[in-house]
């Protein structure tokens, strides 16, 4: 920091007292802002860095196949088969790794398509603020108005349950919250004199959005991508636990406890198989809390909570 | 004087503040001794820690912040070492406060009377009768209008300069021995301003109150107070008696504080119009009319500046005359010839040509743009240039605006308020115009850093023979820059003319309010003004 | 000298709070509309064989032809639309697409018979988790923002954010796991109908209201603690504590007052959660309610099921947002007391 100048009498523009960050590489500047992060934001990122491993290298990693059938239902724990086995005789571990990909990547594909629906639509609203905001604009509130649990069995109800249904029902479901996200912010960055500056220098309607707007509004679209990640996630895994997800035999965790869920009745007698609907029910829960721990301190970093006294 | 006359006294008081993860020092060891019935200004800019100075003289300190060192009597008790309970039986008691903002301070869900006379009757000052009694007696006394009924009113349903007084009756109801206002009339227009502060001074003088007046306005302080507190950087910089203060300040940060009273641009005639706007009208949507017969001429190569208070239009006539508000009738004539009335339906060159600065330069550049990019855009835009020759005109650019090379790779937050609006002003200088509109450039800046813009902007005017439409609410900058000057109220034109023309008798009726409400130096002035209006009735 | 001007504006016959909320009802009325006219085209979208699937693959094309007869498909859209609303309107839900065979033979029940005793069960259910879960996390969240930054507000917040991302049937199981079959303290299956004596009702549906209790306390309490951070943080909180009101004194008197818009807001839309919530915890407890049904119906593409099902969760969702944006209107001194 400078010393202010201007007890002295004379005074010079470029000496006005001002805090100069340094200059650091972009990965620098990543570890210095790691080094920072509470113990739950680290939680986090190693549980998801681990859950990552597991999904792109489910079939590396998993002991047998997904839909690989062995001729006895219901085994206990052991060392062939880790978790046991189901009630068709699958091995439960082989299973959950593969769940790992299969409900990861369904909620990934789901999340980046409502992004992209959402997100681009919600960014013209933004700035054309013409018919074309209102139309949109209503038609979300509609949209939003029916719970999107319910909307989503409705919809697969007519449509039927794959994958690929799936994936659009809940992607268009979701744009409409990220609609209005990227729409709100958006707006707030619009009426920066910044834009108008644009605006005024002749500057077109690509750059303005590309340049002006998108880098300003990325920090809440990235930490919403997180939220509606884990939203999207759950209600996927709800739907499959429902039976109405994921179809069978691909390997998903919502459904895994559906399969398994009777197994709970004998707790007194074998807690082992009693847990073994609890897991991938858990590996869903660690996933989310994960996220939301790295959200949280994401959020908290990139609010700007610098108090001005 | 005994020293029984005194009721306040801060020693060394020192209060850290968190923020950025770690605590800074605010307030570094500051004292302060208030006499009964004395009024004391604290002046500084932002950041001097008046605020929370003056907080602090009611024993409380904001969430964030807290008491390191010091001691802080009050009628012989130490506020820091008081029991909450205990403290809360001064406040609104025998301590009141006066908030900046009275829109946002008042509960919008309770009535103006019910809220004046809560503390009294809840500390058992007065009963609930004769506290709404005497409550309406001091909206009389703070004329206020219909003081009968005005506190049968909600907060929003009265206007900003009305609650700043009721709030002074609020804190008057329990006649403390001490009331903090914080300052009060910032957010005002000077003609309001002038009442609230004349209704404000005769009542604290009527029932003989000590006050602390916290502003950063230096004439404002020199009519309320009978000595005078300079804060800098949370340290005192200077104590002294009003008079001596205003004649012969001793610190040179003191002086500096109305550096830009002192700067003075001799005016100029020209014969050259450059920019012509022709019976221009305007409104949002469709609703109410902003602009009303509108006709300005500006003179090539100098300054002109459009005065006017909040809703007179004054920035409206700026957007219709960049584009972005196409008037609903009328026409612009710039260099002879007539400018397509919507932004998008003119000339790239007819965009280089008239240039804007804005009154927040923070949100006038986009923070995720380093310096190099700001300045850049303009030259490759208009100019075409590219690389060397790009970076090499942004060098000449940031000496212009005397800044540096150390400049081109930073961010806009990493600069301070004055640098940031050098930044604006190279911007609009890359586009190489002949026009800039300047909109409120300096309102937002400490003294100092105005008198050093505006000094820039002169210098540039004088080498590149620019012409400025200058807008803003302020006299002292009008004085200090302007060759012409337009009044502007309520979507009209007043008056129009040279500088002298204008500030020499006589005045139309609201020039001469706008004028005489705009207050001066001399500690006698408010006094005077008072009489020339009484007069005048 | 300049008078300030005052507002002296003609008082105004229709006060402007019953206005506003007119307009808002009409809104929610509108939405309702579009929403009945989403749930009805959604039929538009079956693919064109579905008669043959409804019916099985021996139906013979007359009965085929029968049946879509029955639905109306015969007729253009906007004439059906009219009739299936003014038949809703009336009670009439329609007849079950299950119980249909191929010979031509009609079991299918009345949907309206198959909802009613399913719909009574879940609102039993969904007012034993809210009678409990409202007061219960409005004080949590009331007392975490009071005293924020606490260690009590940590291990509140820590907790609910971890509760928040646990599924609604992890919940469920982990409640069964623990009090039903390793403590049996509980049923683990909420078996109740009609003729079950209300103390029974209760004891069975303890866990699943339990588990929707937990579910949707996380979610208001955080929501509830902000809302009343961001009402603390008002400049007239600051000046009520500077003008020395005692601490409860500037709870009820000043925060409280402008309070109502925000917890009611919160209140809706959890209760509105609580509706979704309710889908996937009857069916881990395999509680007879509307969820279980709606769920079991879609299974099976059972629409005129799916469609009654969702008119009724959407109507309530909508109907408790609505509910909410009046009592922020009513509560709103701004509308009340206009200038």
């Amino acid at each position: 920091m400078n010393t202010p100048n201007t007890t002295d009498g004379s005074y010079s523009a470029a000496n006005e007292v001002t805090l100069v960050k340094a200059r650091r590489s972009v990965l620098q500047n990543i570890w210095r802002t790691l080094k920072t992060a509470p113990p739950t934001a680290w939680f986090g990122m190693v549980v998801i860095t681990f859950y990552l491993i597991v999904a792109l290298f489910a079939s590396l990693l998993a002991p047998h196949g997904q839909a690989q059938v062995f001729p006895m239902a219901y085994a206990p724990w052991s060392e062939e088969f880790i978790l046991g086995t189901d009630a068709l005789g699958r091995d439960v571990f082989s299973r959950l790794i593969y769940g790992a990909q299969n409900t990861i990547g369904i909620a990934v594909a789901t999340t980046l398509l409502a992004f992209l629906i959402g997100g681009s639509l919600g960014l013209i609203a933004a700035i054309s603020r013409n018919w074309l905001d209102q139309v949109l604009s209503r038609f979300v509130d509609v949209l939003m108005a029916i719970p999107s649990l319910i909307f989503a069995l409705m919809l697969l109800s007519i449509f039927g349950s794959s994958a690929m249904n799936l994936i659009f029902i809940i992607a268009v479901l979701d744009a409409t919250r990220v609609f209005r996200l990227t729409r709100a912010v958006a707006l707030n960055v619009v009426v920066m004199d910044y834009v108008e500056a644009a605006k005024l220098r002749g500057e077109g309607l690509g750059w303005i959005m590309r340049r002006e707007i998108l880098p300003n509004i990325m920090p809440p679209l990235v930490a919403e991508f997180g939220l509606r990640f884990c939203f999207v996630f759950l209600t996927i895994a709800a739907l499959s636990f429902l039976g109405v997800g994921i179809q069978p035999p691909t390997a998903d965790w919502g459904s895994m406890v559906r399969e398994n869920a009777g197994l709970i009745q004998f707790a007194e007698y074998d807690l082992t198989a009693a847990l073994t609907p609890m897991i991938p029910a858990a590996a869903i829960a660690l996933l989310t809390v994960a996220v939301n721990f790295v959200v949280d301190w994401f959020l908290h970093q990139t609010s700007g909570l610098r108090d001005e006294h | 004087m005994s020293t029984n006359d005194v009721l306040l006294t801060m020693r060394d008081v020192r209060i850290d503040g968190f923020s950025d993860d770690r605590w800074h020092h605010i307030i570094k060891g500051v004292d302060v001794t208030l006499k009964r019935g004395e009024i004391l200004g604290f002046i500084g800019e932002s950041g001097a820690g008046k605020s929370t100075l003056g907080l602090a003289a009611m024993g409380f300190v904001r969430p964030g912040c807290k008491f390191v060192g010091g001691s802080i009597e009050f009628a012989g008790m130490d506020l820091l070492n008081l029991s909450s309970a205990e403290l809360r039986r001064l406040h609104g008691s025998r301590i009141a406060y006066v908030a900046q903002s009275a829109a946002a301070s008042f509960n919008p869900a309770h009535r103006l009377l019910d809220q004046t006379i809560e503390s009294t009757v809840a500390h058992g000052i007065a009963d609930l009768e004769t506290a709404k009694q005497d409550a309406i007696e001091l909206y009389r006394d703070l004329q206020l209008p219909d003081p009968e009924n005005i506190g049968q009113r909600y907060p929003h349903q009265v206007s900003g300069g009305q609650l700043q007084r009721v709030m002074t009756a609020m804190a008057m109801s329990s006649r403390p021995d001490l009331i903090i206002f914080d300052e009060p009339t910032t957010a005002l227009d000077v003609t309001t301003q002038v009442e609230v502060l004349t209704s404000m001074r005769t009542i604290v003088e009527k029932y003989n109150t000590a006050a602390i007046y916290i502003t950063h306005d230096l004439a404002v302080v020199a009519q309320m107070a009978d000595n005078i507190k300079v804060l800098r950087y949370g340290e005192t910089i200077e104590d002294a008696p009003t008079r001596e203060m205003i004649s012969s300040p001793k610190a040179a940060y003191t002086q500096s504080l109305w550096a830009v009273r002192a700067l003075e641009k001799p005016p100029q005639t020209s014969i050259d119009t450059i920019l012509e706007i022709n019976q221009v009208h305007a409104s949002y949507g469709k609703s109410i009319k902003v602009l009303d017969d509108i006709s300005i001429k500006v003179p090539r190569g100098q300054t002109l500046a459009v005065v006017g208070e909040s809703g007179s239009g004054k920035s409206t006539a700026a957007r219709v005359i960049t584009g972005l508000l196409p008037p609903l009738e009328g026409q612009i004539i710039f260099n002879g010839e007539r400018l397509p009335s919507a932004l998008k339906n003119r000339s790239k060159k007819q965009l280089q040509a008239v240039q804007m600065i804005y009154q927040m330069a923070d949100t006038a550049m986009n923070p995720r743009h380093t310096i190099r990019d700001i300045i850049g855009r303009p030259l490759n835009f208009y100019l075409g240039l590219v690389g060397a020759a790009q970076d090499q005109r942004i060098m000449e650019l940031l000496r212009l605006i005397e800044l540096d090379e150390s400049f081109l790779d930073r961010y806009p937050d990493e600069l301070s308020g004055g640098q940031k609006q050098r930044i604006c002003i190279a911007r609009a200088l890359a586009a190489e115009p002949e026009l800039i509109i300047c909109d409120e450039v300096t309102s937002a800046l400490d003294q100092i850093v105005q008198e050093g813009i505006l000094k820039l902007l002169l210098r540039l005017q004088k080498e590149l023979g620019i012409t400025y439409i200058f807008i803003t609410h302020d006299i002292a900058t009008v004085r200090a820059i302007a060759d012409q000057v337009v009044v502007m109220f309520q979507g009209q034109v007043v008056e129009q003319g040279g500088k002298d023309e204008i500030f020499t008798a006589p005045y139309p009726a609201y020039t001469e309010l706008l004028l005489s409400s705009v207050p001066e130096m001399d500690p006698d002035w408010l006094t005077q003004l008072q009489q020339q209006r009484a007069l005048i009735e | 000298m300049l008078q300030t001007k005052i507002n002296h504006r003609v008082f105004i016959h229709v006060h402007p709070v019953l206005t506003t909320i007119i307009q808002r009802l009409g809104l929610g009325l509108l939405t309702l509309f579009v929403v009945t006219v989403i749930i009805f085209s959604s039929i538009e979208f079956l693919p064109g064989d579905f008669g043959q699937a409804v019916l099985g693959q021996a139906a013979l094309p007359e009965t085929v032809e029968a049946f879509r007869r029955e639905l109306g498909l015969d007729r253009p859209p906007v004439e059906r639309y009219f009739m299936w609303a003014g038949n809703v309107l009336t009670g009439d839900l329609g007849t079950s697409f299950s119980g249909r065979d191929a010979s031509g033979v009609d079991r299918s029940r009345d949907v309206w018979q198959l909802i009613q005793p399913r719909l009574a069960n879940t609102l039993f259910l969904a007012s034993m988790a809210a009678l409990v879960a409202v007061p219960l996390s409005l004080a949590l969240g009331i007392t975490a923002a009071l005293y924020r930054n606490s260690i009590y507000d940590r291990v509140v917040n820590a907790t609910t954010l971890t509760t928040i991302s646990f599924p609604e049937f992890f919940v469920g199981y982990i409640l069964i796991l623990i009090f039903a079959t390793y403590f049996k303290v509980f049923p683990s299956l909420a078996n109740i109908s009609d003729s079950t004596p209300l103390l029974e009702k209760i004891y069975r549906s303890t866990l699943p209201a339990f588990a929707l209790t937990l579910v949707i306390v996380a979610h208001m309490m955080r929501m509830t603690r902000a809302a009343i951070i961001n009402l603390l943080a008002s400049p007239y909180i600051e000046m009520a504590q500077l003008k020395g009101a005692s601490k409860a004194k500037v709870i009820l008197h000043h925060a409280l007052p402008n309070a109502w818009a925000p917890i009611v807001n919160v209140i809706a839309f959890n209760l509105a959660y609580l509706v979704v919530g309710v889908v996937v915890v009857e069916v881990v407890f395999v509680y007879p309610g509307l969820g279980q049904l709606m769920v079991d119906a879609v299974s099976s593409r059972d629409i005129p099921v799916v469609q009654a099902c969702a008119l009724i969760f959407a109507g309530t969702y909508i109907l408790l947002n609505l509910f909410a944006d009046v009592i922020s209107i009513i509560t709103n001194p701004r509308l009340l007391h206009p200038r």
